[in-house]
């Protein structure tokens, strides 16, 4: 029975009839065709889906696609103001903060929220904060160095 | 530009990974795809007695429902594998078929029975519980050592002992000699565990077969395409080679693990044929951990022999390799010549011989991974020379430099010829671990760890150095071993009309940044902006046939075959711009992007000598239009990156935890086309190394079930289990290449995992303990402290 559903993602409005059982990123992914957040496992581990959900990092695998009938949503697609990158964005390139950039869209949303919450991270801050979000290429060191980047430009 | 070479140029690929643009193969919908979901065996050994699709069949939204059986009656063929290793006695390697779905019987959980298809993956996947296998199980067998035995259960009817091969390489007989006289032997018996590769894209496939025009395009996240695309041209399908494309777009990581040739590649595409559709099938991550070759899984006994002053005069080893339930594409070369071949290590050890049994289990397949081959070759040397020294009471370092090989650069002298049949091409080992030795302040660790004792604190100082063979490979010689393939790299370079230009590269990146590096070689070598070169590759449609990236091999050997048509562009260049500046060839230099005179201010630009090629009314007579060349570059000897890793550990004495402190790692990799690339891969290769030191490891149970078989149980190392790394380097230049370059990706990978077990027992030797099985984790080191002091 399709559910209807009003979601804003990147200032954009979409209203679609949506299966209760689509998850958030599916919608995301296979609905509006952002493809921008990842899926790389099945037990909300990995973190490369996270998004931001009315200002909190979320893995967009644990939610359904109704749950978020009403919220404002920022995916890696809507970081950057116009052509101008966001901060986080900058910081993984000067940094090379990411390889392959399959974890990239999860890494960089988590470090948005703990920039939110912290804008003077330590390290050891910053490692902590990304335990929830997997790489496979960088060994993280570098995408230490990137949050830190940004949160020296954004000081 | 000139001197684009040895700078640290940011990536030119991340713009579009940072700004949620790459385009990996799940990002790609096609109009009117289907989506495929496999059902699995949930039995590691079973007769398939029958399979009832007719339920799901009718299930709303299925368009087909296959199983091997028709895959069988369309003639498809089995999965091959790429490499033979033939038995000791000269029998033919065992290679049973592997059945792109399952015929008879299944040999490992994950092995698939059948596929279904549907209008949505929910659908597909909703109906594959509806299909009805009957099973009679069999008894399992997992260890490679039992599989071996008398009685254990049998894979194959044809197939005794479950024993895909034997191999030795070596002297036996000196070696035997080496050890009945050494004043000291040292023996270590352990498992190199089994590891699943990971990468965080999960595999996917898709399928799409254009019968207007008899086109069959498969997109899949692999390592290289026209590998798939010969194999499963010529060898399963069977289809016109010409008219099959692979692409394989941005590629999420892939460590080795896609490298292979898998059957959902086979199946999606065939489905599509069947249906007329496009079929996509995506990875779930707990099909990725039942179906993604794993790597490692050796069971060794390994032994050192010395004399009284710490010379080391012989090692032996004896390995059973886990082969899982099939061969996979590479898997025979990764015990044998990619192992047995690293024996010798950096040292002058004078006889060494390996045995390796290779074993069918009740298991997933074990192919490359991150090293392959060679972690576990320096494992078993590095925790061999740590472990003597102790035992003599000698320094880690001293034992080492005792027994290096002297340095020799592969020009004035030659290369060093092993007793395992390699020659190195060049090397200054002792001072590579002088540096590695300073870098970590060594000295004053030791003094640290001292004081460190005296507070009760568990400090341990690990040392590992390596030696691995890149630039994969000579194709006579890798034939001559038994490849089925050669080993080559291709490259085209297309001069455009305007002077910019576009390379077609075999070569193919999971993440190692070759739109850079590759482009760094390209303006570097023409003289031209970063911004004027494109590179291309993954799509066998557009590049020439080509070989692939792994082995620490792209730059080697891939930018090798860019150089060589690099050259052909600037030759050819030369005779146009001699003809415009109406002088002799001889007489022009080419610097910065310009064709000059000799001693005059005469000269003419690249673009201008492009546009000519393309615009040829003012030309040489009997010169060719255009300017474009096709390289193939065949490497003449492999590369050996090698280096010194010190790791320093603490370890918590009332929990076991390890707590790796510091990590140095001084690489050389011969010359550096971008130095910030070059780190990158060692971090990740040094994180993928601890990881197998602490924390990861398959667990199957004796009936065949992966018992960590997901991220909820299998532990990735994350952000705040590994320290900041220290990275430095020396350069000993690869003297059978033109750019000196030997590779990097796998280097840390193979050095760290010993550098960190080493570390850990330096940290408990002087309780009592000797030895200890990775992975490392808590609960084994808390009870090795137990057991040697009770």
């Amino acid at each position: 029975m399709p559910i209807p559903i009003s979601i804003t993602v990147n200032g954009q409005t979409h209203q679609h009839e949506i299966e209760p059982r689509l998850l958030l990123v599916e919608y995301l992914r296979e609905t509006l065709g952002l493809t921008g957040t990842h899926v790389g496992c099945d037990t909300s581990s990995c973190g490369a889906c996270t998004i931001i959900v009315d200002g909190q990092a979320v893995k967009s695998c644990t939610l359904l696609a109704v749950q978020a009938d009403g919220s404002q949503i920022t995916t890696l697609e809507g970081l950057a103001n116009g052509d101008q990158l966001h901060p986080l964005q900058e910081g993984f390139r000067q940094e090379h903060g990411l390889q392959c950039g399959f974890c990239t869209p999860g890494m960089i949303m988590a470090a948005w929220q703990l920039l939110e919450r912290n804008a003077d991270p330590s390290d050891d801050e910053i490692r902590h904060s990304l335990e929830g979000n997997y790489c496979r290429c960088t060994g993280y060191d570098n995408i230490v160095r990137s949050i830190k980047h940004a949160a020296q430009q954004l000081a | 530009m000139a001197n684009l070479i040895g700078q640290s140029v940011k990536r030119v690929e991340d713009q579009r990974f940072i700004t949620g643009q790459g385009r990996y193969t799940d990002d790609i919908t096609l109009p009117n795809m289907t989506f495929a979901v496999l059902v699995r065996s949930p039995h590691a050994h079973a007769h398939v007695k029958n399979i009832d699709s007719s339920t799901a069949q009718n299930a709303p939204g299925v368009v087909g429902v296959f199983t091997g059986a028709d895959l069988e009656a369309a003639g498809i063929g089995g999965l091959p594998c790429g490499w033979q290793v033939d038995f000791k006695n000269g029998d033919t390697m065992k290679e049973p078929p592997h059945p792109v779905l399952a015929l008879g019987k299944v040999r490992h959980v994950g092995d698939p029975v059948a596929i279904v298809i549907a209008e949505t993956r929910d659908q597909a996947a909703d109906a594959a519980e509806l299909v009805d296998v009957d099973y009679e199980v069999l008894d399992a067998v997992v260890n490679s050592v039992t599989a071996t035995q008398d009685g254990a259960p049998q894979l194959f009817d044809d197939v005794p002992s479950n024993t895909a091969f034997d191999w030795a390489l070596g002297d036996a007989e000196k070696t035997d000699a080496a050890f009945a006289t050494a004043s000291h032997v040292t023996t270590l018996e352990y498992t190199n565990q089994r590891l699943v590769t990971n990468a965080i894209e999960p595999r996917c496939a898709i399928g799409d077969y254009d019968a207007s025009r008899d086109h069959y395009t498969l997109y899949s996240s692999t390592q290289n395409p026209h590998v798939i695309r010969l194999l499963m041209s010529a060898f399963v399908m069977g289809l016109p080679e010409h008219k099959v494309r692979v692409v394989s777009p941005d590629v999420g990581g892939g460590f080795g693990s896609k490298i292979f040739h898998y059957a959902e590649e086979v199946l999606t595409l065939w489905c599509s044929m069947q249906l007329k559709r496009p079929v996509k099938w995506t990875a779930q991550r707990s099909e990725s951990f039942l179906t993604d070759a794993h790597g490692r899984d050796h069971i060794t006994k390994a032994e050192l022999a010395l004399d009284t002053d710490g010379n080391i005069t012989g090692l032996r080893a004896k390995t059973y390799a886990n082969m899982g339930a099939y061969l996979s594409t590479f898997a025979p070369c990764v015990p044998t010549y990619l192992h047995g071949t690293l024996l010798q290590g950096l040292y002058t050890t004078p006889a060494v011989h390996v045995d390796v049994t290779a074993v069918f289990t009740n298991t997933t397949c074990v192919d490359a991974l991150r090293g392959a081959g060679r972690p576990e070759a320096t494992y078993l040397v590095e925790r061999l020379v740590e472990t003597a020294a102790h035992e003599l009471g000698i320094d880690p370092a001293e034992l080492r430099q005792k027994n290096f090989i002297p340095a020799f650069d592969g020009v004035e002298q030659p290369g060093y010829e092993t007793q395992v049949a390699l020659v190195y091409d060049s090397g200054d080992y002792a001072a590579n671990f002088q540096k590695g030795l300073e870098k970590a302040n060594y000295a004053d660790l030791r003094l640290q760890q001292q004081a460190a004792r005296k507070e009760g604190r568990l400090m341990g100082i690990g040392l590992s150095t390596f030696i691995e063979a890149c630039g994969i490979a000579p194709s006579a010689v890798v034939g001559s071993l038994g490849a089925r393939a050669g080993l080559f790299e291709s490259a085209g370079v297309r001069v455009q009309p305007t002077g910019k230009v576009s390379v077609y590269t075999g070569s193919h990146s999971q993440g190692q940044g070759h739109d850079t590096t590759f482009a760094q070689v390209v303006g570097d070598q023409l003289g031209i902006p970063l911004d004027d070169v494109e590179i291309i590759h993954g799509d066998t449609e557009q590049v020439p046939f080509g070989m692939g990236t792994y082995g620490s091999r792209s730059l080697a050997v891939g930018g090798m075959a860019i150089m060589k048509s690099l050259d052909k562009v600037k030759e050819k260049g030369a005779k146009i711009a001699a003809h415009l500046l109406e002088a002799a060839e001889e007489d022009l230099d080419f610097a910065d992007g310009q064709w000059t005179v000799k001693g005059t201010d005469q000269s003419i630009g690249f673009a201008d000598v492009a546009l000519t090629a393309y615009v040829p009314h003012n030309y040489p007579e009997g010169l060719e239009p255009g300017l474009e060349f096709t390289s193939f570059y065949d490497p003449a000897n492999f590369t050996f990156p090698f280096g010194t890793h010190v790791a320093v550990v603490e370890v918590d004495p009332d929990t076991g935890q390890v707590s790796v402190e510091r990590y140095v790692a001084v690489d050389d990799v011969g010359n550096i086309v971008n130095p910030m690339i070059v780190d990158g891969q060692v971090h990740g290769g040094v994180t993928h190394g601890i990881a197998q030191a602490l924390l990861e490891g398959a667990i199957y149970d004796d009936d065949g079930q992966l018992l960590n078989g997901s991220f909820m149980d299998y532990p990735l190392p994350r952000a705040d289990e590994l320290p900041s790394f220290e990275t430095d380097r020396t350069v000993t230049p690869c003297p059978h290449n033109a750019l000196g370059v030997k590779g990097v990706g796998e280097a840390g990978t193979i050095a760290a995992t010993p550098a960190i077990v080493n570390a850990v027992v330096d940290a408990l030797w002087h309780l009592g303990v000797r030895d200890l099985q990775m992975p490392l984790t808590p609960q084994r080191v808390w009870q090795a402290i137990q057991d040697a002091s009770a």
